[in-house]
């Protein structure tokens, strides 16, 4: 349910001071690569702010991008914005279940038209008329397309949104297909990652707060401040790269120093995420920290893009089964034509003309 | 096609269907050309085992020697992109991981910083032998169109990868799927171009020693 | 026949074969060969590059043997040979290649280009385009026994004197002898003093020798010109009478042509081994010196050098005898820069000597010499080869040099030592 109270009237109702209030605003202001003379212009800006609505539809998903932006332990980020936000519809978090809860989505969305933020996590699938995840008797796609309609910013969060995820996957039986595959007419912000780093939710959540428009975007509509630069290159292991240390199993020498995770798997170079800077469980660690290589868990078709545990240069195909049949083949073509070769060399031989005296004359 | 799926294509398809090309093209030309055989010698050897040095010139003739008259710059540079290249491809260390996906050996490489001086200069050495073949009369003369392309296709992997690592011109992303894709071009086309020769030359040069070792004379 | 450009294709298509098509996917076009060549290095024409020399027959390969390139003729899109193309080639494989191999020695990929040039030849001379002048000789050859046209009668002429002059009687068709003794034109006509330098040279190491009324002539023009049928033809007559007189061995004169006619092409041309062996007049010399049949008495002391034939060293494997036997009666021996398998060709092999068309091109060419004899400083130059020494007499003419050539069987010869037959020559 919205209420008409700014964040200040919040803030002061549960609290929370000034002072830490002013700390996640500078907070946010880096964290989003803007100058720190933004900090106060963020905290005008959300102060007057009135809790905008938010309506959150999870298609074909499993729930960890909600796990991961709620599974804080202290007042954070993302506690505020949860409690800035009016979160209207959401099936794991709501209090209402079966038609209460879908009157209260037609609810917020006809109070809110135009204003109310839609947030999309899971995938949607599309084949057989999009049986396979259905919501209140309406498939997914269906459910999308109505309550984007009025929506004032459309936000995918979680690989399975931004880019099909897991379900998408070979051979993506359900015919499972991102939000911006369905919305194909406005622009999404995809905040991929699977989970994605619950800072960047919420900041991105801020942002649109703050400024009233999106992030800027890279050309996987991702937001550049927080999806600009690979793991590798925000690597604290990168050193070791630069040196050829490499861990080459899970328990050598290499793995034990802390060496770069190249070999067994890392999908770092190619893979755009925060995770190396901002980390995970409020900076506490992420997996290369951890000992375990980057999925590239943010990256479109991670899932395909070959085994986890082998480097990123060894080709996903078996190359064997191509090796092999293409020598055959070669060998046969080239038996033939050499064949050929030799009895044109022969009937050339017959077609050969003495040459005598006479031909010198 | 977005970056992402051109990478997933380059790395699976592309490399597939670069290979067989390469794979089929490189055993036609080889099968058919030595099937065409030679005629046994009956004249009599002055040395019993001219195939001793037939493998003899494979090694030798890539030493230069002092009654050979050649152009020193020309040569050096020569040298030093086909070293160049060799280093690159084999002693950087990503590369290494491929051929041990792909075969199962591995050995140790060189340090990446070793990798980039050497890249540097054999770019600075294929772009001199660019300038000899098109500047030198005798190569201006006898150069086709297959001479500047196989050396266009060879260039393009070293730039690209220097590109790439370095995080110039494109994304990284993007610079990478670039840098395979033009690996796949190069393989596609070697038996199509003058680059056969890398296989090629074991023959010619041990038909050569072997021919002039039957008659007592190391070439 | 009649020769046409069928022919000549027809040639080139039974000439490739492995090493060719070896050579021809091999070259990369890296332009070392020209650098090797006297005729480029001389004029600085690219168009004398080795390897270019070779284009009709490249593609001939192309066409008829790479599947690629019967594809690309198949549908029309890459070019035939015409008789034109032939006829502009006639100057790069006849005037501008001596056969002298350097660029074999060069090519960094180990091509073998002497070896193509001959057999590109074949289909030159199979559609009629080859030099008048090797044409006349090839004719001569083949008609009367010898390219400079000498008839026995002639031969036995010079034998005469040679016979008077040493006082020796120089056996003929003796059956049964060790060796069978040949002559070059040249040799019989300019440089007559080798027969009796051999007669000398026999008699004082007791070798069993003899020459054939039936076949005098150890040239070949047939290998010159690149007919090989003419060649076998030319072998065989020399075949027959080694066999005929069954001799052991039949030994090439100082000619270099006729090396590589005789010991290395024959049996392949004839299509049978020998039943004989060939030997080169300085293996056996170094042979008999070695077994101390030849006795050697004197130096030279002036400051001389020697010349390596091409086909004799390079391309004959004769490498080491030269040397050593001049060094036995030469006590200022200097060596060019750049001699033994590296020599500079003297400019006149291959046919070119033969061929008028080339006659400014080959003394043009001779240059290289000049450069190497200067650097020696020598004003005597051995070799052992009569077209060597003609193209060799011909070049220092040209360039005004003073310089005196002689042959090595002959300046050995003039080291032998007295007895009691002996005259002086």
């Amino acid at each position: 349910m919205s209420d008409d109270l700014t964040l200040a009237e919040m803030l002061h109702q549960q609290g929370i001071s000034r002072r830490s209030f002013m700390k996640y605003c500078v907070g946010l202001a880096s964290m989003m690569a803007l100058p720190p003379m933004m900090a106060p212009k963020i905290a005008a800006a959300l102060e007057k702010a009135t809790r905008p609505a938010v309506i959150w539809l999870s298609f074909q998903e499993c729930t960890a991008c909600t796990e991961s932006l709620t599974r804080s332990f202290s007042p954070t980020i993302e506690n505020l914005i949860f409690n800035i936000i009016s979160l209207d519809y959401h099936h794991t978090l709501q209090a209402a279940s079966g038609t209460h809860a879908e009157e209260a989505r037609k609810q917020s969305m006809e109070k809110n038209k135009g204003k109310y933020i839609l947030v999309v996590d899971g995938s949607i699938p599309v084949r057989d008329g999009g049986v396979y995840s259905t919501i209140a008797g309406i498939s997914n796609v269906e459910m999308l397309r109505e309550t984007a309609a009025d929506a004032a910013a459309v936000i995918a969060v979680g690989t399975c949104a931004s880019y099909g995820g897991l379900p998408h996957a070979r051979p993506n039986p359900t015919g499972a297909v991102p939000v911006t595959d369905i919305l194909t007419d406005r622009t999404v912000v995809n905040i991929s990652g699977c989970p994605p780093i619950p800072v960047v939710i919420s900041g991105v959540v801020a942002h649109v707060l703050t400024f009233g428009k999106l992030p800027e975007l890279d050309d996987r509509g991702r937001p550049l401040a927080f999806y600009g630069e690979t793991i590798h290159d925000r690597c604290y292991r990168r050193p070791f790269y630069d040196r050829n240390k490499f861990a080459k199993t899970f328990d050598d020498e290499g793995a034990r120093k802390g060496w770069c995770l190249y070999e067994l798997g890392c999908k770092g170079p190619t893979t755009r995420n925060a995770c190396a800077t901002e980390k995970w469980n409020q900076g506490t660690s992420f997996p290369i920290q951890s000992g375990h290589p980057c999925l590239g868990c943010s990256e479109p078709d991670f899932w395909d893009a070959g085994s986890f545990y082998q480097p990123l240069t060894a080709p996903p195909t078996d190359v064997a089964s191509v090796v092999v049949p293409a020598v055959a083949v070669g060998v046969a073509a080239g038996a033939a034509v050499g064949l050929a070769n030799r009895l044109k060399k022969a009937r050339a031989a017959k077609s050969h003309q003495r040459l005598t005296s006479d031909d010198m004359k | 096609m977005n970056t992402m799926e051109l990478l997933a294509w380059a790395r699976g398809p592309g490399l597939s269907l670069s290979l067989i090309v390469l794979l089929l093209g490189v055993t036609v030309r080889l099968t058919e050309m030595l099937l065409l055989g030679r005629k046994t010698d009956l004249s009599e050897p002055r040395e019993a085992h001219s195939g001793l040095y037939g493998w003899r010139t494979v090694i030798t003739r890539s030493l230069p020697s002092s009654c050979v008259t050649f152009k020193r710059l020309a040569f050096i540079a020569g040298y030093a992109f086909h070293i160049g290249l060799f280093l690159i491809v084999f002693f950087y260390v990503p590369h290494i991981l491929l051929i041990k996906a792909l075969t199962g050996l591995e050995w140790p490489g060189l340090p990446p910083w070793l990798i980039d001086g050497v890249t540097l200069i054999t770019l600075a050495a294929m772009l001199l032998v660019l300038w000899y073949r098109v500047a030198d009369p005798v190569r201006r003369y006898i150069s086709r169109f297959n001479d500047y392309y196989s050396l266009a296709i060879t260039f393009l992997p070293v730039i690209t990868g220097y590109l790439a690592y370095h995080r110039l011109l494109l994304s990284y992303n993007e610079m990478l799927v670039i840098h395979i894709l033009s690996v796949e071009l190069l393989l596609a086309s070697f038996p199509f171009t003058k680059l056969m020769h890398a296989f090629t030359l074991v023959f010619s040069r041990w038909y050569n020693g072997q021919m002039a070792g039957r008659k007592g004379v190391k070439v | 026949m009649t020769t046409s450009l069928q022919q000549g294709i027809n040639a080139f298509k039974e000439q490739i074969d492995a090493p060719i098509a070896s050579f021809f996917n091999s070259c990369v076009r890296c332009g070392m060969c020209a650098d090797a060549c006297l005729f480029f290095v001389e004029t600085g024409d690219p168009k004398y590059t080795p390897i270019h020399k070779l284009e009709p027959m490249r593609k001939v390969w192309k066409q008829e043997y790479t599947f690629w390139g019967r594809l690309m003729a198949g549908l029309g899109i890459s070019r035939k040979l015409t008789d034109d193309d032939l006829a502009g080639w006639q100057e790069l494989l006849y005037d501008s290649c001596t056969l002298c191999g350097r660029c074999s020695m060069v090519c960094p990929v180990g091509n073998d280009i002497a070896y193509m040039i001959r057999k590109a030849r074949e289909g030159m001379v199979a559609s009629g385009h080859a030099p008048e002048g090797l044409k006349g000789a090839t004719y001569r050859a083949v008609t009367i026994g010898s390219p400079m046209g000498i008839k026995l009668p002639a031969f036995r002429k010079k034998v005469e004197i040679a016979e008077q002059e040493t006082g020796i009687t120089i056996p003929f068709d003796q059956t049964g002898a060790d060796y069978l003794l040949l002559m070059s034109s040249a040799e019989i006509v300019e440089f007559a003093e080798f027969i009796g330098a051999m007669a000398r040279i026999f008699k004082q190491a007791n070798v069993s020798w003899t020459f054939s009324s039936d076949a005098f002539e150890a040239t070949n023009s047939g290998i010159q010109i690149g007919a090989s049928d003419i060649a076998a033809e030319l072998v065989q007559r020399i075949v027959d009478a080694a066999e005929k007189l069954q001799v052991k061995y039949v030994i090439s004169p100082e000619c270099g042509h006729a090396y590589t006619a005789l010991r290395w092409e024959g049996p392949n041309l004839i299509g049978k081994p020998y039943k004989f062996k060939v030997i080169h007049i300085l293996e056996l010399l170094d042979q008999l010196y070695q077994e101390g049949r030849l006795q050697l008495e004197g130096k030279d002391s002036e400051k001389l050098t020697f010349h390596d034939p091409c086909q004799i060293v390079r391309r004959g494997g004769v490498l080491e005898e030269p040397r050593k036997l001049l060094n036995l009666v030469a006590d200022d021996f200097v060596d060019m820069p750049c001699s033994g398998k590296w020599n500079w060709c003297c400019g006149g092999g291959g046919g070119v000597s033969a061929n008028p068309d080339a006659d400014e091109l080959r003394l043009k060419v001779f240059n290289i010499k000049k450069t190497q004899l200067d650097a020696t400083g020598a004003k005597k130059l051995v070799t052992s080869c009569s077209n060597c020494r003609n193209m060799l007499e011909d070049g220092i003419e040209e360039y005004g040099m003073d310089v005196e050539v002689v042959g090595l069987a002959e300046t050995l010869a003039d080291h032998l030592v007295q007895t009691e037959n002996k005259q002086e020559t």
